[in-house]
Formats: C-alpha cells, sequence, structure tokens
C-alpha cells in the first residue's frame, strides 16, 4: 500500500472554477450551473509563450500553478507528471489537414503536437530544471497518472506536482474520441504529512475490474462529466476533499483497478 | 537505487531484427539508411524496418493493427522475448507485471491515411477507422499488455524523443514501490508523415544519411525501431544501475545552449548509481545530427566527463527512432557490455573541430562494465540512464 498526502490541489471544468468555488460545489455548499469555464491565463506564461500555446496547454498550466500555490510551492520547484489522453486535439487535426493536403507543416504546430507540450511550456514558463514526465492510460489516464505520480514521490521522497487535463477534440476526430467538456485538475502530493496537508491517499493496485459505480462522484449532476471526460475521474477523490470525508473506492484500469483510500487531515 | 535486471530484451529497427542482426551491423559497419520513399515524401534519408507492411497481428488483436503496432509486435516475436515474460507471469503472476512503454507519435499514420480518406461530402472519416486501438497514446501499451497476456497497471508514456528512455524511471518507480514486482519497457515509433514532414519544417532533416558529430553535419534521419526489455529485481543480464532526468526549462524544440539539463540529468544518473565519471567507459549519446543538439551534447559530456571518456552516436546506423531511441540505445548498451565492443561514429568524415570530447571514430574493442546512455526530446527533457555489466 502506498500513500501520499495531498497538500494542494486545483480544478477547473464545467462549472468549476478554480478550487474555492469547486469545493463550495462539490461539497454541495452551492448550486452547480455547469457552464464552460475559460481557464484563466497562467500568469506564469510569458506573453509570446501564451500566443503559441493552445486551449489544452492554457488549461494544464492553468490548475498546475493554482495546485502549487496553495501548496506554498514555488511553480516548479518539484517534479511533475503531465496526463491527457487527447493532448491537444486542435494542433492534431490542423496538422492532419495539413498532411492530407501535402503541404508544409507549421514548426511552431509540430513541437506544440508532441505529447508533452504542457510539461514542456510548464518548465519553461518556470524555468524548471526539476524531472517531469507526461503518460496516457486512455480512459484510465487518471488513475494510471495518480499510481505513477504516488509510486515516484514515494521512491524519491519528495512531493511531486500531478496534473491531468482533457480537452474535446475537434471534428472528425470528436466523432471516434468524444469528450465531454474541458476538465483539469491538479494536486500537490508529498510523501510526508505537512502543516497544510488536506488528506492522506493510500493506494493499491488490483486485479479484478472495478465498476463505473465504484468510481462514480456522490454528485448526479456531475457524473455525466465524470463518466465522459477521463480527467474528471478525479470527481469522486476531488469531491471526498471537498467534503473532508474518508472515503474508499476505486478507478478502473483496464481489467485492474486502483483502489483508493482517502483519510482527511 | 537498487539496480534491476534486464532479464530480457529485444529490437528491431533498420540495422536489423534481434541483438545478433544488430551486433552485426555495428561490427560490419554497415548502416540501414536509405533514400526517403516513404509517401511521397523524398526528403532526405529513412531508416525503414522492411517487414512491417507485410506483418500481421494475431487474429484476436487485429483491431489494433497499424503500422507502430505491427513494429511493436515484431519486436515481442524476436529473440524469445515474448516467452521469457510468459515465463515471468508465471513465476510472478500476470497482474504483477506492468507495462511502461513509450512512443512519441503512437499510430498516427492510421489517422493521416484516415484524413485522405474522409467522405469529400461529410468529411466524416473512414467507417473502419479505430482511433482509440491506433492512433490514441495508449494503445502501445494496451496491444502490448494484451499481446503478452498481462494484467498489471499499463500506461504510455510521451515524452517526445526521451519517452523510451524515460519508461526505465518510471517502471523503476513502479517496481520500488512495489506496486509490481517486473515491468515491461521500452517502446515503439514507426515512419509517418507527421514526424517526416514536421522535422522537415524545421529544417532538421540532412539531405544525406545523418553524420552525428560530423563538422558538416546537417540533421536528422528519422528511422522508426521498436525495443524492449523484461525489468526485474533480480535475474541474469545487464543492469539498470542508475537514471537521471531532468527539464532544460529553456524551449520547446531547441536544447539549452549551455547543455544545463543534460548535464543535470547525466550528474543524476551517476549520483543515483552511487558511480563517479571515470567508472563510466562508454556513452551512447543522444547525438541526433543536427547542429545544435551534437554541440549541446559534447559541451555536457565535457563538463561531466572530461575530454576522455568514449563516447559516440549510434543513430548513423539506425536513424533516430525518436520516441523509440532510448530502447535502442538501451539494447546497443547491453551488446556493448557483453561483447566489449564501442561502435565508432559512423558517417563521420571530419569530426566537428569544435568538439572536446572523446568521440570515437572507429569500432573499438575494449571490455567495459558500466555505460550510459542519454535521449533528449522536446519540451526540454532530458533522460540518462546507466547501465552495468551482469555479475
Amino acid at each position: 500500500m502506498m500513500q501520499a498526502f495531498i497538500c494542494g490541489v486545483a480544478v477547473c471544468g464545467p462549472g468549476l472554477d478554480g478550487w474555492a468555488e469547486g469545493r463550495a460545489i462539490l461539497a454541495g455548499e452551492r448550486a452547480y450551473e455547469p457552464r464552460p469555464i475559460q481557464p484563466s491565463v497562467p500568469s506564469i506564461l510569458a506573453p509570446n509563450e501564451r500566443r503559441r500555446t493552445g486551449a489544452a496547454v492554457r488549461l494544464a498550466l492553468s490548475v498546475a500553478q493554482q495546485a502549487s500555490e496553495m501548496a506554498g510551492i514555488a511553480p516548479g520547484a518539484i517534479p511533475s507528471l503531465f496526463a491527457t489522453s487527447n493532448s491537444d486535439g486542435a494542433v492534431m487535426h490542423a496538422i492532419l489537414q495539413t498532411l492530407a493536403r501535402d503541404e508544409p507543416v507549421s514548426p511552431t504546430q509540430f513541437h506544440n503536437s508532441v505529447h508533452n507540450a504542457a510539461s514542456g511550456y510548464w518548465s519553461i514558463a518556470t524555468g524548471s530544471r526539476q524531472p517531469t514526465s507526461c503518460l496516457s492510460g486512455h480512459d484510465a489516464t487518471a488513475a494510471a497518472a495518480l499510481l505513477k505520480a504516488v509510486a515516484a514521490g514515494q521512491v524519491e521522497q519528495s512531493p511531486i506536482l500531478l496534473c491531468v487535463y482533457e480537452v474535446p477534440m475537434p471534428e472528425p476526430l470528436a466523432s471516434r474520441r468524444p469528450t465531454v467538456g474541458s476538465f483539469g485538475a491538479a494536486l500537490v502530493l508529498a510523501p510526508r504529512a505537512g502543516a497544510g496537508a488536506l488528506a492522506r491517499l493510500s493506494l493499491a493496485y488490483r486485479a479484478g475490474a472495478a465498476t463505473m459505480a465504484q468510481e462514480a462522484p456522490r454528485g448526479a449532476a456531475w457524473r455525466e462529466l465524470a463518466a465522459g471526460n477521463p480527467a474528471a475521474r478525479l470527481l469522486r477523490l476531488l469531491e471526498t476533499l471537498a467534503l473532508g470525508v474518508a472515503d474508499v473506492f476505486a478507478l478502473r484500469l483496464l481489467d485492474g483497478q486502483l483502489e483508493i483510500t482517502v483519510d482527511p487531515c | 537505487m537498487r539496480p534491476l535486471v534486464l532479464t530480457a530484451t529485444t529490437v528491431i529497427s533498420a540495422i536489423g531484427r534481434g541483438a545478433a542482426e544488430t551486433l552485426a551491423a555495428l561490427r560490419g559497419r554497415r548502416g540501414g539508411l536509405v533514400p526517403c520513399d516513404f509517401q511521397g515524401i523524398a526528403t532526405g534519408f529513412i531508416g525503414r524496418v522492411p517487414d512491417v507492411e507485410a506483418h500481421a497481428l494475431p487474429p484476436a488483436l487485429a483491431g489494433f493493427d497499424c503500422r507502430n503496432n505491427r513494429l511493436a509486435d515484431l519486436a515481442l516475436r524476436t529473440d524469445g522475448f515474448a516467452a521469457a515474460v510468459a515465463a515471468a507471469r508465471d513465476r510472478l503472476g500476470a497482474a504483477r507485471i506492468a507495462v511502461v512503454l513509450g512512443s512519441s507519435t503512437s499510430g498516427i499514420l492510421s489517422t493521416e491515411e484516415a484524413y485522405r480518406a474522409r467522405d469529400p461530402g461529410t468529411g466524416a472519416l473512414p467507417a473502419g477507422f479505430d482511433y482509440d486501438r491506433t492512433h490514441e497514446m495508449f494503445s502501445l501499451a494496451h496491444f502490448v499488455r494484451a499481446a503478452l497476456g498481462l494484467r498489471g497497471p499499463a500506461m504510455t508514456v510521451s515524452t517526445a524523443c526521451a519517452s523510451s528512455a524515460q519508461t526505465f524511471i518510471d517502471a523503476r518507480h513502479l517496481i520500488e514501490a512495489g506496486v509490481c514486482d517486473a515491468a515491461i519497457v521500452g517502446g515503439a515509433d514507426s515512419l509517418c508523415g507527421m514526424t517526416l514532414r514536421g522535422f522537415a519544417s524545421l529544417e532538421l532533416i540532412s539531405p544525406v544519411p545523418c553524420a552525428p558529430c560530423d563538422a558538416a553535419r546537417a540533421g536528422i534521419s528519422i528511422g522508426e525501431a521498436a525495443g524492449f526489455a523484461l525489468l526485474e529485481r533480480d535475474g541474469d543480464g545487464v543492469a539498470l544501475v542508475g537514471s537521471g532526468a531532468s527539464s532544460d526549462g529553456y524551449h520547446m524544440s531547441a536544447p539549452h545552449p549551455e547543455a544545463e539539463g543534460a548535464i543535470a540529468a547525466m550528474r543524476a544518473a551517476l549520483a543515483g548509481a552511487g558511480l563517479s565519471p571515470a567508472d563510466i567507459g562508454y556513452v551512447n549519446l543522444h547525438g541526433t545530427g543536427t547542429r545544435a543538439n551534437d554541440a549541446m551534447e559534447d559541451r555536457a559530456m565535457l563538463a561531466v566527463f572530461g575530454a576522455g571518456t568514449p563516447c559516440s552516436s549510434t543513430k548513423g546506423w539506425t536513424g533516430h527512432a525518436l520516441g523509440a531511441c532510448g530502447i535502442v540505445a538501451a539494447v546497443i548498451c547491453g551488446l556493448c557490455l557483453r561483447h566489449g565492443l564501442l561502435p565508432g561514429g559512423l558517417n563521420i568524415a571530419t569530426l566537428d573541430p569544435g568538439f572536446g570530447a572523446n568521440v570515437l571514430l572507429r569500432n573499438t574493442d575494449a571490455p567495459v562494465r558500466r555505460v550510459m546512455s542519454n535521449a533528449f526530446g522536446f519540451g526540454g527533457t532530458n533522460c540518462s540512464l546507466v547501465f552495468a555489466a551482469g555479475a
């Protein structure tokens, strides 16, 4: 059983604009109005980099910066793990159209097409020299990333920033890879309890599939979002943190599952 | 770090299928680069694997069919790799073996072909196109997990050209934390319009076969490759004894000119191994053949090792296999350790006179106990691994 303490959290998704608002809504203290949210432009991005980045990178950097600030950690000061299935579908679509017409690819679009674009822009924006990685686990991206981030933190005995984000693809890719809304969440995970820790996470990977019901959030209003956006599978965890309660649930990971136990600090 | 053993490995690239063919090409100084003839693109040279088009996936996994997964499947069926994994599965249990694989572009060629075949009226993609099992980044790890009958956690790591090198670090975390007892690491990247045209747009494709460290080097030659290693706590084989990663924090597609990120990764790998620079007998360079990368890496070599430690890039043989270059280099490092062969860089007419590192120009027979491998990627991500000969 691996453990980590959550000492920073951020969310940006339909009707969930930052942790202050998101916490109150997920705890049932405020009404949920699922309107599209424009992520705040991350202040860490230089103006010329802001112009070069698309919605996916801005969403990722926005929640990464907010979670770092909540944890009292300078952005980029700790190792990071970014996770996404779609990455930047708009860039991908533009390049695929160009290739289909046998036209030259834009150099900026090409370097923005790498799956680790957000991790790259994060380290550039923060001047970070810290290790960073980026992964996909398709619909199980959040589970794979949480597992990997907590393992890395435990082995390296270092805090780690985890940023999971998913932005819908444009058509025609969207028809093959539908994604509900734009959703990003970031956590700062530490191997030891600090002053501001919200909760202790205990994780175990087990063979045997979990059910959708095991990972579904309590709130019916955001269940469709959690089921339709791989990053929003973190909503059960975010809801548990918002309520400040203990919880045991599972995230699906192919024919296995990530069992998650949450104990509030 | 606690060493991990590569109890089985496999590789396929433009210079051959498996360890014996790869070693023979290195010894015979036979490169695999040919003029580009892929998808109507005629710029530069490529390292193409000839058997990919004719290879069929097992019928039960036909939904994963794409160039990238075919390349992966060929590698699985080479050097007894699948059999070694099956034995480990029986010994450890299928749920105790993770699959952590790297790719930069996954099966994007399938989407490229689907975009060319869109319905002219509606713009719809062709009916048979399966995005999730070909192009989506997880496709590779999902396919390999299914092909090997494993049930552990799985993920595809995508940190551009550092991807498959990074899988050694990510899998090490999972094993050391006790999530699993073993992991399949490595990865695959295959030829596609995206990278051939993308690197051309950055003016980074060499018009002649790439010549890393040459004074007149003019860019990369893209190659395709797949390779895997079975990483375990104990067993016989070359060991991963150190790993280091860093970010440049500088630019998306240009390396840090002072090599600060590369130096940090190399030093972290040495520190993790508890070794000093003098303990390393050879460094397999990232050595892509671009002006900027090779100059930066020479600077890093001088800073970390000084002018004595032998080093070379083997991309003159295979081309730059992008996300798969780390596993190709890892397998080549294993051959260096087992056979005492230090490959001298291929295609070098004149070593860059500005370089100070000990770049090998000829194959050298010298027993080595420990070697380092570098892989750097877009986004400014750097990864260095230290491998040691088996006990």
